[in-house]
């Protein structure tokens, strides 16, 4: 029965009928969190409950149930308790007994555990100001279902959206609901999706294909990771009504071999898919043939660009090819072939189940629907975080994000990785949209989005994505192979402090120069990072030029750290935080003294010191309020 | 490595004959498995895929040495693995990445004299909450500081 093959929009809705019959059978259902904050010991919490409720005798009212991605991140271990739905976060096991009392015996919060506002406890999910401004469309199901299940997936509506099309619509008319919503590829590069089916619809050939790029590589980018790992049927869902609408037979996700938890849940999907004959022939009985492989990246970040990419599933060195002609006419093995990211992907069913005009009263203008950040570095609330085009970043960094930690300010967020920019405070009031990003210098890219304060140096900012570039760039082309080098050498000189101002000109030449001439998509985007940090933060150059000095404190050979001996309490914090053992003092009343011939400038005695005592020469960084 | 010990072809054997026909395009997937058997890649058992396959082993080796995952050396018994992502580096990452070296005697991509570990670095882990971050084997070591370092390692044996 557990095979039983699914060949029509009834058989799906009678399997999803008794799935949530099933399902009502518990009063409760705790969701844990076994994905990203498996890293923080949810696996131990998870058992806790299930033995817990076990010697309590709730096992046949309580399901324990292991999920993808919460969104919270940075409360892991997470879980939510519905029907409730409290939200825990740092659960411990020993955690556990008072949750199965107070919440499972009795419907009341625990309190402690629950987010804050103030000093106030906020249980519910819906009202934690981190989830207020959300919307989930694409992530609706992530952190809801275990990924493992493909029932729970259906009870929750995955796979309808592909009967509808295979049912009911010719694949013109999908590709045309598809173009009316106006979702544009969530990649990077804001393609409109549905124009790019319809080029390789119309491309001649029978023998098409459709990859799913899920080789994401931007640093501080994680949203693929999750869907693959969290809801990974509704990437196939995406999958199957995009094939159905470009006439592709054969498919491919390619995913990074970093991400093993990811690649582990899309194989057990597409393996439980056909056994139910939603991958194979005749899908939902429309005669139509489709069925995927998951091939796993090498780590390249080349290969997230689509023609290196498809170099990499031919075996070949992971190298970009100039581009006409595209891969819509000539692909993977010369054939016309379609290439999505897994975020473009997983919007499809919500396309097609909700209809282009309901889509399309999400977002903007020009940007339709949602985007999903992946919100980190100086924020309190990282997570993953999924909002309408055209929320404001002061929402999403404040309202979301909960604003810079240590009572620090807020100086740039960091858009679109190696290939995007710094978008400085002046814009926090800026409707985020495909557009006007890139009109402020830097791009949506996947959506990775990281928070920078005072403490953040953006010469250092801006020599470290040349140096991520630089040596990712696979070589092919003169301009991203040397350009880039001759970028890194000029920003490696003005960290430390031996550039002059006319190397700036340079650098900014050279910018513009590889920007035009380089081959693919890394090479034009990046100068990026540099270009936006001269635009918004020459200041700050120009001091590490002409004054020797770093404002953030941050460049090595600029910086150096001194103890206040009249703030200095004495207590050895510092001496303890030290890992080349260079502070002396710092106990029995004897200020400490940093030695600077053995100070590495790690700043690890900077970030110790509960006191403020210690300074960063020549920085302009004022202390701020610590916890 | 010196004179390596004669490579054990069975478990190459293993995979050529569950992986069949190995055409080109499936070139990466039949060095990572070879990869994952032997924990690199051995020359010997490169030569007899490429007489086996038919696939270069000029080829197979552009391709070894173009992508990061893949190596033509043994490794240490554990794998260190520092992320220099985005939010690693805003908070810190650079230290940690310097703490493993000092710690070590090793730059990224070395191994320790004693086979112990190998110690490498990633574009980024996607674990940006547990910012700064390195993984050893399959443990994740999260908002980690350069003196936690040592202490993590230590428990390695």
């Amino acid at each position: 029965m557990a095979t039983e093959r699914i060949t029509s929009a009834e058989d799906l809705a009678r399997l999803k009928e008794s799935v949530l019959e099933e399902s009502g059978k518990f009063r409760a259902r705790v969701l844990i969190c076994m994905t990203g904050c498996r890293a923080l010991g949810a696996a131990d919490v998870a058992r806790a409950f299930r033995d817990g409720l076990s010697a309590a005798g709730l096992s046949d009212e309580v399901a324990v149930v292991e999920t993808g991605c919460i969104g919270f991140c940075a409360k892991a271990p997470v879980m939510l308790i519905e029907p409730w739905d409290y939200l825990y976060g740092g659960v411990k096991p020993e955690d556990v007994p008072e949750i199965i009392e107070t919440t499972i015996g009795k419907g009341e919060p625990v309190g402690s555990l629950a987010a804050k506002v103030g000093k106030e406890a906020v249980p519910k999910r819906g009202d934690v100001p981190f989830y207020a401004k959300q919307r989930n469309l694409v992530l609706e199901n992530c952190g809801r279902i275990d990924p493992r299940s493909l029932r729970e997936a259906v009870a929750r509506g995955a796979y309808s959206a592909a009967a509808e099309a295979l049912g009911s619509k010719s694949p013109e008319e999908v590709i045309d609901e598809v173009t009316r919503s106006g979702v544009r590829g969530r990649g990077g590069a804001g393609f409109p999706a549905g124009v790019k089916w319809g080029f390789c619809r119309k491309a001649p050939g029978d023998e098409k294909y459709l990859i799913c790029n899920a080789d994401e590589g931007d640093p501080g980018a994680f949203m693929d990771r999750a869907l693959l790992e969290g809801d990974p049927h509704r990437v196939i869902e995406g999958m199957i009504i995009a094939a159905y609408a470009i006439g592709a037979s054969n498919g491919f996700i390619y995913v990074r071999a970093e991400y093993p938890i990811a690649v582990e849940h899309i194989n057990l999907a597409i393996e439980e898919a056909r056994g139910r004959g939603l991958l194979g022939d005749d899908i939902f009985g429309s005669g139509f043939s489709f069925d995927l492989e998951v091939r796993m990246g090498a780590g390249a970040f080349v290969c997230g660009e689509e023609t290196a990419l498809i170099a990499s599933l031919e075996g070949e060195r992971g190298m970009p090819r100039p581009r006409p002609p595209f891969p819509a006419t000539s692909g993977f093995k010369g054939k016309p072939t379609n290439i999505n990211n897994v975020e473009t992907l997983c919007n499809v069913p919500v396309i097609i189940g909700k209809g282009a005009k309901w889509y399309g009263s999400i977002g903007t203008e020009g940007s339709k629907g949602t985007k999903i950040f992946a919100l980190a570095g100086k924020v309190e609330n990282t997570g993953l975080v999924e909002v309408p085009m055209g929320v404001t970043l002061r929402e999403i960094v404040f309202d979301i994000g909960g604003g810079v930690p240590k009572g620090r300010e807020f100086k740039a967020a960091q858009m679109g990785g190696p290939s995007g920019g710094c978008v400085p405070a002046e814009h926090l009031d800026l409707e985020i949209d495909f557009d006007s990003v890139k009109e402020v210098g830097a791009i949506m890219g996947s959506g990775g989005l990281i928070v920078m304060d005072d403490l953040t140096c953006m010469v250092d900012i801006a020599r470290y994505f040349m140096s991520f570039v630089q040596s990712e760039s696979c070589g092919k082309c003169v301009p991203c192979r040397v350009g880039t080098k001759q970028m890194l050498t000029i920003l490696e000189r003005v960290c430390s402090g031996e550039a002059e101002m006319r190397e700036l000109d340079v650098l900014q030449r050279l910018a513009e120069d590889v920007r035009q001439a380089a081959l693919c998509g890394l090479g034009n985007t990046a100068p990026n990072p540099v270009l936006s940090t001269l635009r918004y933060f020459r200041d700050e150059y120009e001091a590490h030029i002409k004054e020797k000095r770093c404002p953030a404190g941050v460049c090595k050979s600029l910086t150096t750290f001194v103890v206040d001996e009249e703030a200095c309490k004495c207590c050895g914090k510092c001496v303890k935080a030290c890992p080349v053992d260079a502070i002396t003092g710092g106990k029995k009343k004897v200020p400490a003294n940093i030695r600077q011939e053995i100070c590495i400038h790690c700043r690890s005695c900077y970030e110790a010191c509960p006191f403020d005592a210690i300074r960063i020469e020549g920085a302009a960084v004022t202390s701020a309020a610590r916890r | 490595m010196g004179e390596a010990t004669a490579v054990d072809l069975d478990p190459l054997d293993a995979i050529l004959s569950r992986l069949g026909d190995v055409t080109a395009d499936k070139l990466i997937p039949m060095l990572q498995e070879i990869q994952g058997e032997y924990g690199y890649l051995p020359p010997e058992a490169l030569m007899e895929a490429s007489s086996r396959t038919g696939i270069p082993a000029s080829r197979m080796y552009g391709v070894a040495t173009f992508y990061e995952q893949f190596h033509l050396e043994p490794h240490g018994r554990h794998t260190i693995r520092c992320c220099r992502g985005t939010a690693c580096h805003v908070r810190g990452g650079r230290e940690i990445i310097r703490a493993v070296q000092r710690e070590l005697g090793v730059e990224e991509g070395e191994t320790t004299e004693d086979m112990k570990f190998t110690f490498e670095t990633v574009a980024c882990l996607g674990t940006c909450f547990l910012a700064p971050v390195m993984m050893v084997d399959n443990d994740y070591y999260g908002l980690l500081t350069p003196d936690k370092v040592k202490k993590a390692l230590d428990s390695y044996s």
